[in-house]
């Protein structure tokens, strides 16, 4: 017990809130003249484009794929004609092929859509893998991968995450206030398929609404000798990341370098199952998304339903702009990434655009680190950043190993609560960078 | 409007808001109620040494850094920390030179040839005072009366209670005395109240966790108690609980993680009694801080806490 009580330590940050979108209804944006289709926009393998330019093309039409394993068919969001094959630098540093498609403003629907026939667990993953659906919640992970564990019959449990913990973003607080009857019917296939015998949704505290909506549709799901539950989580940054997650619903602790599935878990986000569902009754693939777009140079924060491949300077032209943009994110403010300029267009993953204006951008010089150990408390990974900082910049790779530093997940609570303001995630990235090379 | 590039940066793209500043400016906060304490105690001379030592401080901070071609660093106030901290650790009637002296080893000794805040291996301050005990041994066993400034004692110079445990004299020792500082003894470690005051600020303020005075303290009451001496006593006097929540948890030179800080907690500790009922000198607390901190990286890569998910998989 004692070992317990000093060992664990709870980690994790406290972080503003600043959900301002949080009632916000969702509202329809008008698709955009052009979208701009990133072949790449899920972990794995980039797909090949199926058309060329001068193609006609339709709403919901498949426009690149791949045989890849790990990989996810990208699909149309507007009807119109494939008018330049660009090359396209994405936010995280890697250039892919992209179809720039001009919309010809009639939204016709591709032959193609229609209700999959599922019956087998076979047909189930094929479906899933013909919606293009991936990872809602951030990290773009192909969801027939990871509904498709090798070891199927040890998986016992499905998380299903709404916790949502980055500030400003409300897209799954949305999709649960919304569509709550949409989240239910996916939870009841998912579970079906998987052989899960119990669920749980976990939610932070800070959405007493959500929490309420989802428990009662939770009550309905009356399956015999299944169990969906609704767990109130205490809202503490990163209390959504994968790990802390399944800890926090189950009390197991994935090992070092492994999966949900290592400990009889299946972790979805909320909007994916519901996106899912949605994919099972009409057959419409992933071709839009909510999205929040807040920060403060926006002039009105609120949450749309964006077709995919729209550029970020429609998005931001549609809610207007009060202020210059000093930094654009993708994503939220703690693991969010900064682009470099507006012409991107949003991808799958993307749950929250955010235009933050000179006051939120306030670069303060780091100073000496004063080993006060915030970093270390901070952790939810339980490592050493300061260790892992002077272990890189004494270039000692062994060292690194031994610190486990391959284990951080970059939720930047380290660099969060630096008093000294030292870029310490930035230097366990670059940390991670020689250990990947050195392999 | 023009426009301006867009910044772009690694995340997080969020900050607590907290400074080094912020926490030191929080240290000194919390070393007022002491402070006030010991002008009430020892009269103006305890202000003047305090204000000797943390000027010196400031000046051989900045300059350490201008003769060493470093940026400035005065701003952060953690040379106003040592210099409070060193003139806590010396008695009223130091000669102001030999209290300057202090401060000029602690931070530029101590400190600053170390590599400046956070690279010191141990406690500035109490190299400070250890170097000060060495020099000048009978300035810094002269221990003033409290109250007598204002003339109301009969003795003015008596023995610290520490000295007097063990003699007969220890039958006198009142532990409400202890606790307001009513006793012999350097400037700021006799008010225990005003110290305890400082320490829960700086505990709701997060700037230190418990963990390091709490298990300090408990660990010099049960070992004094199983050695038969009075351990109420023993935690009231002495340097105890200034060292318990100022100097042991002192960032630099403690261990990092709550497995080391508990260890490091129990090691000073032991070394304190040890010093106090078996050595040759009255107090320990600075010698055993100081062993400790010298200790602190063993400490650290021993108890180096186990990452998230290492060993098996625990599946409950």
């Amino acid at each position: 017990m004692f070992s317990t009580l000093i060992h664990k330590s709870r980690g994790g940050v406290h972080v503003p809130h600043r959900k301002h979108t949080a009632e916000c209804e969702t509202v329809v944006m008008p698709a955009p003249e052009k979208v701009l289709i990133a072949m790449s926009q899920h972990l794995g393998a980039p797909c090949i484009p199926l058309v060329k330019v001068g193609d006609t093309v339709e709403v919901g039409q498949m426009v690149g794929s791949s045989e890849v394993p790990v990989s996810a068919p990208i699909h149309s969001s507007v009807s119109g004609t494939v008018t330049a094959l660009k090359e396209l630098l994405l936010p995280a540093g890697r250039t892919t092929l992209a179809l720039e498609i001009t919309s010809d403003g009639e939204n016709r629907v591709h032959s193609s859509v229609k209700p999959p026939i599922v019956n087998t667990q076979e047909e189930f993953i094929e479906a899933v893998r013909a919606s293009g659906l991936v990872g809602l919640g951030g990290a773009g992970f192909p969801a027939h991968i990871k509904l498709n564990p090798k070891d199927r019959d040890t998986i016992d449990t499905l998380v299903i995450n709404a916790a949502e913990c980055e500030p400003y973003i409300t897209t799954d607080y949305r999709e649960c206030m919304e569509n709550s009857w949409d989240i239910v019917s996916g939870v009841q296939t998912v579970m079906e398929f998987l052989g899960a015998s119990r669920v749980v949704i976990a939610v932070e505290r800070n959405k007493p609404a959500a929490i309420a909506e989802l428990s009662r549709i939770a009550a309905s799901v009356t399956v015999p000798g299944r169990t969906v539950t609704v767990k109130a989580l205490p809202a503490r940054y990163p209390q959504g990341a994968e790990k802390v997650l399944v800890a926090a619903c189950t009390g197991r602790r994935i090992p070092v370098g492994g999966l949900p599935a290592d400990v009889g878990c299946v972790v979805m986000n909320v909007t994916s199952v519901s996106v899912l569902s949605r994919y099972l009754k009409t057959g419409m693939p992933l071709v839009s998304r909510r999205v929040t777009v807040d920060g403060s140079a926006v002039e009105k924060p609120q949450n749309l339903q964006v077709a995919l491949g729209t550029p970020i300077k429609d998005i931001l032209a549609f809610v207007g702009l009060k202020k210059p943009v000093r930094k654009l994110l993708f994503g939220g403010p703690m693991m969010g990434l900064a682009l470099m300029n507006d012409e991107l267009p949003l991808l799958k993953q993307n749950n929250a655009i955010l235009a933050l204006a000179e006051e939120d951008v306030t670069e303060i010089p780091a100073s000496t680190c004063i080993r006060c150990g915030r970093c270390v408390d901070a952790c939810p990974m339980q490592l050493l950043p300061t260790s892992i900082t002077k272990a890189y910049y004494a270039g000692n790779t062994d060292e690194l190993k031994r610190l486990s530093t391959m284990n951080c997940m970059e939720c930047g609570c380290c660099s969060f609560s630096c008093p000294a303001h030292r870029p310490i995630l930035q230097t366990i990235r670059m940390a991670k960078d020689i250990l990947r090379a050195t392999k | 409007m023009e426009k301006q590039p867009l910044l772009v940066s690694s995340s997080p793209h969020l900050h607590c808001g907290m400074n080094t500043r912020d926490i030191m400016r929080d240290v000194v906060i919390a070393l007022i109620p002491a402070l006030v304490a010991s002008v009430w105690l020892f009269g103006f001379r305890a202000l003047a040494v305090e204000v000797v030592c943390v000027a010196s401080a400031i000046a051989t901070e900045y300059l350490s850094r201008l003769v060493m071609k470093r940026p400035q660093t005065v701003g952060d106030l953690s040379c106003v920390v040592t210099g409070l901290l060193l003139a806590f650790n010396l008695p009223v009637t130091i000669p102001l030179w030999q209290a300057a002296f202090g401060s000029v080893v602690a931070i530029a000794v101590a400190k600053q040839m170390f590599g400046g805040l956070g690279q010191n291996f141990v406690n500035p301050a109490l190299v400070g005072r250890i170097v000060l005990m060495g020099s000048f041994p009978d300035a810094m066993n002269n221990w003033e009366v409290p109250l007598s400034w204002l003339g109301k004692a009969d003795a003015v110079t008596g023995a610290t209670p520490l000295a007097l445990l063990g003699t007969e004299g220890a039958a006198d020792i009142e532990p409400l005395q202890l606790l307001f500082g009513l006793r012999g003894g350097c400037l700021g470690e006799t008010c225990v109240a005003a110290l305890l005051l400082g320490g829960i600020y700086l505990v709701v303020r997060h700037v230190i966790s418990p963990l390091i005075p709490v298990i300090y303290l408990a660990t010099v009451f049960v070992l004094t108690w199983l050695l038969g001496s009075d351990p109420l006593v023993q935690v009231l006097s002495g340097g105890l609980m200034l060292g318990a929540v100022f100097m042991a948890t002192d960032y630099a030179t403690c261990p990092i993680n709550k497995a080391g800080k508990v260890v490091y907690a129990i090691g000073c500790g032991l070394i304190t009694v040890l010093i106090r009922m078996f050595g040759s000198l009255p107090e320990g607390v600075s010698f055993a801080i100081v062993i400790m901190n010298i200790l602190s990286p063993l400490i650290e890569r021993a108890t180096k806490p186990r990452p998230f998910g290492a060993g098996k998989a625990v599946r409950s």
